[in-house]
């Protein structure tokens, strides 16, 4: 066998998959997986593990899975993370564990990421039952937030055997993972909805359609109804727009709405009654893997998709795999250039975007080279649609309605890096609402770290 | 699950229902919405907080069926459940923050246009609640077409009533009557609060505007989420973009760019009563005529 390279996984057809929203990766066999796990060296001392946010023993579930024993190998990913069909999906793995395995030195890393998913995949394919806490306390924690640090943070609470509510404002769970991130990367009804089922199996309480700061207050569940401590993971949900001119126009939306129109509100299936607008050519602008969802959602909604970047393809922001999925199903990459003006009929309708060239000048604050326009370099590119997908900020309903719970210029909460404390007592928060926009796992490692902090907290008092 | 505890019909094609929902009754305040969804599949609607009993639980919705998922949800009965009723969402009217005893000194005047009759009730019955009788004008079609009128007569200082076909009251837009009101009987108001379709109180607004009389208007753009997540309910107020869901849905109505919003509302209206349509003749062979808008008084 050849060591060098990774055992390869199987996928859709470019062509096929392009017309469908089906999952892109079809992920390993068995035969596949216990292949690629033999590749690994079992390292004394795995650095693949130090690059894990939740600290998955790496070499301990690959060696179960060259044995074959994928219960085993479930068992102990369950350990410490509550979400692994999901992380094994779309965890930026090239960048974490992989980054760091002794094989990538001079060939292909280990599949880390493949080989999660595989046993998750196994593991619910044949109903194992990971679900082990500790017998009730009776103490009641409240988690605001059904996303991946809210989950992580309740489950590990749960199974130390806590009372945990979670507290979601969308009337289902799974933050991102259920309205942001497409079907055709991390399936809902299979993959997500089972991950959100075992946390529930571990005996926490999911009450959707409720705001905090609006349908009830933070101080409220702290004096009214007997929450000893509050873990907040409200995420960076609110969308930025470039404030250019003929950004109102009909036809521009922000990747959130076009997304969760699409994935929450599964505007794509036949019988849902929510309405989406992908037109016929549709400009996505920005270079995140949110554009690449929005592009590659619209592609496969019919349109003509180009993707306006302000720097070069070796700056986009999004993974690897995912640039190059979109090039393969056939997005346009229209980069080194930014729009200055979205163009609208008398009407009001979008029917272009003006953008201006760019190039590439010396290295800003982030190392990368900074754009910088050319002068008389603008353009025109005629579309119907357009999707800003600029990043996303902290919504500010929770600190806004909370007194002594600060937040800072960004609107991003202040929690102390490894327990999660914010300015109030009994009060912690992590991931996205703390980070601003980052990553499932590491959303989920601050949901982890506080769950352990609030243990610790609670322990005390 | 969300139980509908009473239906009404109010007036042809428009609805109330009380609903149980504990949790919003108890923190919800006048000016606020909420978004319901009807089922798995269905969309999230937002609608106005038309009452609340905080100690029922329950909370009054007023709606008009304008096209696929209202008419759908007016097929909803005594006993059955929304699957979904998030809320209370958006700000408070500004007036419960502000000093009673101020509020006592202003006059107010309540401009209801169709359906907005609904909104605007619960408004003028916590004025009443705290001792301030403000004016209302409720504007309609036709007599048929009169919401509330009793309740409204109730806790109101003075209740002026303008339809379309004079078949009730005056005859003639609600912007005729309050220009009459102010040119011809004198009367004087330091607020305005409007309420109903975004071209009446479009006019309402260039009215007011001439008379110095500080408005308010009750924005009710696209929504998907209602908490600031897609920014599909964007407005510009005042040069600025503000998102309804979270900003509004209220906002000093000389400042809101009325004709972008009107633009903005008709986003999915064709193409989804198209669709709905195709549904229709699909399914049933029989030809649809919801969701075209020419039932859309709110709008
Ligand atoms: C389109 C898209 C694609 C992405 N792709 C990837 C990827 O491939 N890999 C990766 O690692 N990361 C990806 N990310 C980022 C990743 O999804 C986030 O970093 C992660 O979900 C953050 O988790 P969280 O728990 O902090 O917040 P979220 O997932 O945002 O969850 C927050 C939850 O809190 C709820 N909430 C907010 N306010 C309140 C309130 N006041 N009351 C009650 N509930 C509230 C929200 O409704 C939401 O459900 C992507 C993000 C997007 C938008
Ligand atoms: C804050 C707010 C408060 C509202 N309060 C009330 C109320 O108290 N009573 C009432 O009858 N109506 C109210 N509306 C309007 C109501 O939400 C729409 O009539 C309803 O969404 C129409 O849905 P439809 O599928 O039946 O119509 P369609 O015409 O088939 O709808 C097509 C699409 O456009 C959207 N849409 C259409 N009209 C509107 C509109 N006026 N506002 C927002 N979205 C719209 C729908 O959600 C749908 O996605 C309110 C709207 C907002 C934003
Ligand atoms: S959770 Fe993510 S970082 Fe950790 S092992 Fe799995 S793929 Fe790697
Ligand atoms: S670093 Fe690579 S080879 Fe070593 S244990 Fe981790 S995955 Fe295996
Ligand atoms: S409805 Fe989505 S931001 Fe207002």
């Amino acid at each position: 066998m050849e060591l060098k390279k990774r055992v390869s996984d199987r996928e859709q057809d470019p062509e096929i998959r392009r017309t469908n929203f089906d999952e892109v990766c079809l992920g390993y066999s068995e035969e596949d997986a216990v292949a690629e796990a033999k590749r690994c060296l079992h390292c004394k001392k795995p650095l693949c593990v130090t690059q894990c946010p939740v600290s998955i023993n790496i070499p301990v579930f690959i060696n179960h899975i060259k044995k074959r024993k994928f219960e085993k190998a479930a068992r102990v990913i369950a350990e410490s993370s509550s979400l692994p069909a999901v992380c094994g999906r779309v965890c930026p793995q090239e960048s974490q564990c992989e980054e760091r395995c002794v094989l990538g030195k001079k060939g292909d890393a280990v599949a880390i990421g493949k080989l999660e998913r595989f046993v998750a995949d196994w593991s619910r394919e044949n109903n194992i039952d990971l679900s082990q806490t500790l017998p009730k306390n009776g103490r009641k924690v409240a988690v605001i937030g059904a996303g991946p640090s809210g989950l992580s943070c309740a489950g590990d609470l749960a199974k130390l055997g806590y009372e945990v509510t979670i507290f979601e404002a969308l009337h289902k769970a799974g933050g991102v993972l259920v309205y942001g991130i497409p079907e055709f990367r991390l399936p809902k009804d299979t993959v997500v909805q089972h991950e959100v089922d075992n946390v529930k199996a571990l005996g926490v309480k999911i009450e959707t359609n409720v705001i905090i700061g609006r349908t009830v207050t933070l101080d409220e569940l702290i004096h009214q109804e007997g929450f000893e401590a509050v873990f907040i993971g409200s995420g960076a949900g609110l969308p930025m727009f470039m404030n250019i001119p003929g950004e109102n126009s009909n036809g521009v939306f922000s990747a959130n709405e076009f997304l969760t129109r699409n994935n929450l509100m599964k505007a794509f299936k036949e019988g849902y009654d929510t309405p989406i607008r992908a037109g016929k050519k549709v400009a996505v602008v920005g270079g995140g893997n949110v554009a690449m969802d929005a592009a590659r959602t619209a592609l496969r909604l019919g349109a003509e998709v180009h993707i306006v970047y302000r720097r070069s393809q070796a700056e986009l922001p999004a993974r690897a795999e995912e640039v190059h999925h979109a090039i393969e199903e056939g997005i346009i990459f229209d980069l080194l250039c930014n729009p200055v003006e979205i163009l609208a009929d008398e009407k009001g309708w979008v029917k272009g975007i003006r953008c201006i060239r760019m190039e590439l000048g010396e290295p800003d604050a982030s190392g990368r080279r900074r754009p910088v326009e050319i002068p008389g370099s603008e353009f025109e590119i005629e579309v119907d649609t357009v999707i800003m997908s600029l990043g996303t900020t902290p919504n500010p309903l929770i600190s806004s309605t909370t007194r002594g719970l600060e937040a800072n210029r960004k609107g991003c909460l202040i929690a102390a890096e490894e327990t999660g404390k914010t300015t109030l007592e009994g009060v912690f928060a992590g991931g996205d609402a703390v980070t601003g926009a980052a990553t499932v796992i590491l959303a989920m490692g601050a949901g982890k770290k506080a769950a352990v902090a609030i243990d610790a907290y609670l322990k005390n008092r | 699950m969300y139980k509908i505890k009473a239906k009404r019909l109010l007036a042809p094609s428009i609805y109330l229902m009380d609903v149980e929902a504990p949790r919003v009754a108890k923190s919800a305040n006048p000016g606020q919405f909420v978004i319901v969804k009807m089922d798995e599949k269905g969309e999230r609607i937002p609608l106005t907080i038309c009452d609340y009993d905080k100690t029922a639980g329950t909370v009054t919705i007023v709606f008009q069926t304008v096209g696929c998922s209202t008419n759908k949800m007016s097929l909803l009965k005594e006993g059955d459940y929304f699957s979904d009723f998030v809320g209370p969402l958006g700000q408070p009217s500004e007036f419960i923050e502000e000093d009673i005893e101020a509020l006592k000194q202003k006059k107010i005047m309540f401009v209801a246009g169709g359906v907005g009759a609904a909104p605007v009730y619960p408004q003028v019955k916590w004025l009443y609640e705290h001792g301030i009788a403000a004016d209302a004008i409720v504007g309609c079609k036709s007599e048929d077409y009169l919401l509330l009128e009793k309740e409204m007569k109730l806790v109101t200082g003075n209740l002026y009533i303008a339809t379309d076909d004079g078949s009730y009251g005056y005859k003639g837009l609600v912007t005729d009557l309050l220009k009459d009101l102010i040119e011809k009987e004198g009367k004087k108001y330091d607020v305005v609060v409007a309420i109903g379709p975004m071209i009446m109180m479009k006019f309402i607004t260039q009215l007011t505007k001439q008379y110095g009389i500080k408005t308010i208007v009750s924005m009710n753009p696209v929504m998907v989420d209602g908490t600031g997540m897609c920014g599909g309910c964007r407005l510009t107020v005042g040069e600025e973009t503000r998102f309804a869901c979270v900003d509004g849905p209220e906002f000093d109505g000389h400042l809101v760019d009325f004709d972008e919003a009107m633009r903005r509302s008709t986003q999915y209206k064709s193409q989804e009563g198209r669709a709905e349509i195709e549904r229709q003749e699909k399914v049933t062979g029989h030809v649809c005529n919801l969701g075209l808008g020419e039932n859309n008084e709110w709008n």
